[in-house]
């Protein structure tokens, strides 16, 4: 399954209902699904749209789920420059925890059995096991 | 999402959040929140009870919510969040910013 969604973020929440159907499709679990995906899910199109896209009305985010062996990986590609994940400051910090900016990406880690990006930052590779 | 706003005999303000708190809406409670402040609300409770999920910016909202109200000499207290609302809030440590009561009943009793 590949989907195209433009760079606005009224489109959130309706791509992740519909990738959230076709990955309890896929096998994942119930609660796997209704929280873990949900919220990565909307950290990372939320991302690639703002901070990757730059909410550029001419550029997409791309969306592939692919069932590999017991898991279900979701790729989601911007069209941006790309960033370095490792430069996020960790939220919890006692500098960061009342920032308002600054978890997407710390929650993604936390909430996915795996995570991968690409080398120039732009596309994410979350994987979730199926129970 | 959709916001109801009440209050009770005690002057506490219920605000309670109906579906999704994410990136696309979360200015909407916000300014909810705002317009009750500058009506001369103080005492805040959010009730999660209808919340499916929040996202890290409806997390930075309500961190931003209660600086506001903190500010204006108020406090907020949060109610009614389910398993998946208070692992997200242990995650990022949140819990420790926020008072956080399973109740709206319960958090309403404890200003």
């Amino acid at each position: 399954m590949t989907v195209a969604v433009p760079s606005e973020l009224e489109f959130v929440e309706h791509t992740v209902d519909l990738v959230a159907r076709h990955c309890l499709a896929c096998g994942l679990s119930v609660k796997a699904v209704r929280f873990n995906l949900r919220v990565a899910l909307s950290e990372a199109l939320a991302n690639a749209i703002v901070y990757g896209n730059r909410l550029d009305p001419g550029k997409q985010v791309h969306i592939a789920i692919c069932l590999v062996g017991q898991s279900v990986q979701v790729h989601v590609r911007d069209q941006g420059e790309g960033f370095d994940p490792n430069c996020i400051p960790d939220p919890r910090s006692r500098d960061c925890i009342e920032r308002v900016a600054g978890r997407g990406l710390f929650l993604i880690k936390e909430l996915v059995d795996e995570l991968e990006f690409n080398d120039r930052g732009n596309s994410l590779c979350m994987t979730l096991h199926r129970a | 999402m959709a916001t109801t706003v009440s209050s009770t005999p005690s002057g506490v303000t219920i605000v309670a959040v109906d579906g999704q708190l994410i990136v696309a809406n979360r200015n909407e409670l916000k300014e909810t929140v705002l317009t009750s402040l500058e009506a001369g609300d103080l005492k805040f409770v959010f009730d999660f009870t209808a919340t499916g999920y929040i996202d890290s910016s409806g997390l930075g909202v309500l961190v931003s919510i209660s600086k506001k109200i903190r500010e204006a000499g108020g406090a907020l207290r949060l109610a009614g969040l389910n398993e998946d609302l208070g692992m997200l809030f242990e995650l990022t440590k949140l819990d420790t910013l926020f008072k956080i009561c399973d109740t709206k009943e319960t958090a309403e009793k404890g200003f």
